[in-house]
């Protein structure tokens, strides 16, 4: 073997082999070097450094407590390099600070050994492996809320039946928000502790009535969301019903609030009688039904913001506030409110109040009594954009605020529409500043004299967003800003009727 | 529940418990033949599931050859190889004889093997005695010096261990096993521990039974001077243990996994000794000078008996160190890798515990369904052979058992369920 | 029975394990909620059939 070979003995020094093995590799990767090792010096370990050419006379004489450097190198001065390397190594051998690997269970098994208080689990894989995963929660019994959408509805309704059986909640499938004890679950917003406990199958629903009730200064004790389609007969509001025990039993509800879309007769029955076996004041809000016999407990409402107001016991006047709508003058020969909504039930909300004073409206997510949007011609349309039809492949508007552009900006340029209706929807899960992509949007492609911008913000002071600022930047915009999604939708009809 | 789920998991708790109520005790040390009866002339037992000379990797071969120079099969290693290549010997599994043996793991007639007793279950199993480093017959060493070892092994260390061992209640694996694990042992790249408290509790024994001092001084420098003598005990300890886990009907728990350098194979407690088979893996590791990554044989050896009881790769956490053979090598990705094994594990080892860890016991009991629903396969600590026959062991390192053999297993497990 | 359960949770400070988006559990750390993030893949690294064949198996 070729090439000069460098050994340097240190008397009674240890290192581990694994550790010494390491910095073999490392110094005899290093420019010029043949072969290197560092090894104890135990006889089997020379023999090996002596196989590989790698001993001269001051390695041969080493002991087992001996560390051996052992270096072949091309030149002299590779050879020495490599040496001073391997000192350097050898007299820092510790690892650096913050190195350290951090540990994360792969299986809902795992993290419950881990963490065996546990006691829900937030499941947002994508929707054919929610079901199985939400499986496993219930049986190591864990309640469950499941974000995850396209869930099948036969699969939704054994696992909640199964989850009743051990005494689970399921929130959810497609269960965006919930607040639990003082915590926000997903899309939820910052709101005070109150006495007032919401059931919600409805994600922004939740959302805007929560807020609302924060806004009339009041506070929400829970808000257990079930997913959208609780209140499906194939599902029979299975958990809907168990949240209503919940809040029935927990001593920190006074008032329930139930908000839903409206659900077929024979499970509003059941669920209205369940209300109706409660001692405490009700609010149900099945957001675009007709007027339907309650229990004596319970009071039907029609709109959002009233479930929010009649639970925070206001009157209208309580919550009136001075309507935009009527003091702006549209363009001549415009006449169309376009609805452009992230949240599914404030596009519902808009189509009542419209439905209430005899506007027709048109709808891809139409309430009872509008049309589809492919179905009529004529009528204002409202659009909710976080439907599939707008999110296949793309995030949902509240998390992505671009998924609503070409719509917005489609909007300006349409010289029929007299008025864009909007909202934003803040809080935790959502963007970081919605109303300033807005304001951009309309900075970007507003034309003068373009359509008049109504909206609403969805959210509370608390809220990472901060709803205040949310409000100054859309109003800086020119929009003109409602106190909430129903005043938003007044002030769109005061707008057209005044210039109508 | 449905009714196979209830079965599968009634049986998995059996599977486990047996594991965990197993009592290894070492006991003696005697030739194969009398611990094997079935074993015969030219019978060769090797590492891993069935396999044929024809299918052999290099070190097998040199094992092979090299053993029959030492049984007398053979003049010489050519002559050997011919008998070999014309089907003079006969090849069977150590495992289909209550056997195990580390790397080429050869157990044949007149080598010594040591006897773990597990006195639960009233099973025994055996394991060859460990040669030490360098130029072994385990990674494929066959000249003189290995033969002449083994002969040392056979007339004197073998009797003389024996004589030390019956002359007492034997040494109890278990708690021993326990300090080694506080000791940074893992029993299967790491055995110093477990090394220096074997030949502590021998040796007033070995002392007292001898009549030869200068042998009894070579027996003591041979085993003191060989950090991975445990580890052949560690083996028959694991088949000890996992022998009475075998067959029950329902269990998706693994009762062993082993390569013969061309498979690997894993047997399942509920499909009976189905050996489910696929490629071995190359090991990821560190070489000696001179060596690298071409020079290595695919993984090899039935030491992951080890693992199978939730040491060695399992019980990373507990020697950091050897963690340094992949990664970082930083302790808290030692503690990983063992964290990682819970999650294919049905429970943890009580007695087996890890102080740095916040005493975690090791996992134990691989499940084949949380292998393949994770995607995680077994990590196993081996030591890397050269693939030509008669070199030896060129560095050490980590290999993932193939995921392959547990999805196997998994679709006859389901079928001996009843669930298709 | 299933009462007394939900109920419970009501009363108690949540403890979260959260599978699947990363920002839900960072926002529920940020509100001082205990949570453990699970790093998920598909079961059988996606391949259906054998996904299929353990949940029967119950896993």
């Amino acid at each position: 073997m070729s090439g000069v070979i460098v050994n340097e003995v240190r008397k009674g020094f240890y290192l581990d082999s694994v550790a010494l093995m390491r910095f073999s590799r490392t110094i005899a990767g290093l420019e010029g070097i043949e072969e290197a090792a560092l090894m104890m010096g135990t006889p089997a370990n020379r023999r090996i450094m002596s196989d590989a050419g790698l001993l001269e006379d001051a390695g041969k004489a080493a002991e087992g407590g001996d560390l051996v450097i052992g270096i072949r190198a091309k030149d002299q001065k590779s050879a020495d390099h490599a040496l001073g390397e391997s000192r350097a190594l050898l007299d820092q051998p510790t690892a650096k600070d913050g190195d350290a690997a951090v540990w994360r269970p792969r299986t809902l098994r795992a993290a419950v050994k881990l963490a065996p208080e546990s006691n829900l689990a937030l499941i947002s894989v994508p929707g054919d492996f929610a079901v199985a995963e939400a499986r496993k929660a219930i049986r190591r019994g864990l309640h469950t809320m499941i974000f995850s959408d396209n869930v099948d509805i036969a699969e939704e309704a054994a696992l909640k039946r199964e989850a009743h059986e051990l005494g689970c909640l399921v929130m959810g499938p497609d269960c965006g928000t919930a607040i639990i004890n003082g915590t926000a679950l997903a899309f939820a917003n910052r709101v005070p502790r109150g006495d007032i406990g919401i059931v919600g199958a409805s994600g922004t629903g939740t959302q805007e009535v929560s807020c609302l009730i924060a806004q009339y200064g009041s506070g929400v004790s829970h808000a257990i969301g079930v997913g959208g389609r609780d209140l499906k007969p194939e599902v029979g509001a299975i958990s809907t019903l168990m949240a209503i025990d919940a809040l029935d039993a927990d001593p920190g509800t006074k008032h329930i609030v139930l908000v839903s879309k409206p659900p077929e007769t024979e499970v509003a029955a059941k669920v209205l009688e369940r209300i109706g076996e409660s001692a405490k004041p009700a609010t149900i809000c099945f957001i675009g039904a007709d007027e339907s016999s309650m229990p004596a407990n319970a009071t039907q409402v029609f709109s959002l913001k009233d479930a929010a107001r009649v639970a925070c016991g206001m009157n209208d006047e309580d919550v009136k506030s001075a309507d935009a709508g009527a003091a702006v003058s549209i363009q001549p020969g415009r006449s169309q409110v376009r609805g452009l909504f992230a949240g599914g039930t404030l596009c519902a909300e808009a189509q009542v109040i419209f439905k209430a004073a005899d506007f027709p409206t048109i709808s891809n997510a139409p309430i009872p009594g509008v049309p589809s949007l492919d179905k009529a011609n004529g009528g204002h349309p409202m659009l909710d954009l976080g439907e599939d039809e707008y999110t296949q492949g793309k995030p949902h508007p509240m998390i992505d605020p671009s998924v609503r552009d070409d719509v917005i900006i489609e909007a300006l340029k349409d010289e029929a529409v007299a008025v864009i209706l909007a909202d934003m929807v803040i809080g935790y899960g959502a963007h970081d500043d919605p109303a300033g992509y807005f304001a951009g949007i309309l900075k970007e492609h507003g034309v003068e004299g373009g359509p008049l911008v109504i909206a609403s913000v969805t959210g509370t002071e608390e809220d990472p967003q901060i709803r205040s600022i949310q409000m100054a930047k859309l109003e800086a915009a020119g929009v003109h800003v409602a106190p909430t999604n129903a005043d938003a939708a007044a002030w769109a009809l005061s707008a057209i009727r005044s210039n109508g | 529940m449905k009714a196979e789920m209830k079965v599968i998991e009634d049986a998995n708790r059996e599977a486990l418990k047996r594991m965990l109520s197993g009592d290894p005790v070492l006991v003696d040390v005697i030739p194969a033949m009398e611990a094997i009866t079935e074993l015969k002339e030219r019978m060769i037992l090797h590492a891993g599931p069935p396999i044929g000379w024809d299918g052999l990797c290099g070190p097998m071969r040199g094992a092979i050859t090299g053993i029959a120079v030492f049984e007398g099969w053979a003049p010489d290693l050519e002559v050997a190889e011919k008998l070999a290549a014309d089907g003079a010997f006969d090849f069977h599994p150590n495992h289909h004889f209550d056997a195990v043996g580390p790397m080429t793991g050869l157990t044949t007639l007149s080598q010594p093997v040591m006897v773990v007793e597990n006195r639960t279950f009233g099973n025994r199993a055996y394991c060859a005695l460990n040669e030490g480093l360098g130029k072994v017959m385990r990674f494929g060493g066959n000249d003189d010096e290995v033969l002449d070892r083994l002969r040392w092994l056979r007339d004197v260390l073998g009797p003389a261990m024996s004589k030390a061992l019956r002359s007492g209640d034997g040494i109890s694996l278990k708690s021993l096993v326990a300090r080694g694990l506080t000791m940074g042992d893992e029993m299967h790249q790491r055995n110093v521990a477990c090394s220096g408290l074997t030949l502590r509790a021998m040796s007033p024994a070995l002392a007292s039974t001898s009549t030869d001092t200068e042998a009894l001084s070579d027996i003591l420098s041979f085993i003191g001077g060989n950090d991975q003598f445990f580890l052949n005990i560690a083996m028959a300890m694991g088949k000890a243990i996992m022998d009475p886990v075998r067959g029950i009907e329902g269990s998706s728990l693994v009762t062993a996994m082993s390569r013969n350098g061309t498979d690997f194979g894993i047997r399942v407690s509920g499909t009976g000794d189905k050996w489910f088979t696929a490629p071995v893996e190359m090991p990821e590791g560190l070489y000696f000078p001179g060596f690298t990554e071409a020079d290595a044989n695919p993984d090899m050896g039935d030491s992951t008996i080890v693992e199978t009881i939730g040491l060695g790769g399992f019980a990373m956490g507990a020697a950091p160190a050897v963690a340094g053979f992949v990664g970082a090598g930083t302790a808290s990705e030692a503690a990983n890798f063992t964290r990682t094994m819970g999650e294919i594990t049905l429970g943890e080892n009580p007695e087996w515990t890890i102080p740095a860890l916040d005493y975690l016991g090791v996992p134990t009991g691989i499940d084949i369904r949380l292998v393949v629903e994770t995607g995680l396969s077994p990590t196993i600590n081996t030591g890397i052979a050269h693939k030509e026959p008669g070199v030896g062991q060129v560095g050490a390192g980590v290999v993932r058992a193939p995921m392959a053999c547990f999805e196997q297993a998994l679709h006859a497990f389901a079928q001996s369920v009843g669930v298709s | 029975m299933s009462e007394s359960k939900v109920k419970t949770l009501l009363e108690e400070p949540l403890r979260v394990v959260n599978i699947g988006l990363e920002g839900f559990a960072k926002e529920l750390d940020q509100q001082g909620v205990k949570v453990i993030q699970v790093d998920w893949t598909p079961p059988a690294g996606g391949d259906t059939k054998l996904a299929n064949l353990l949940s029967k198996l119950g896993t």
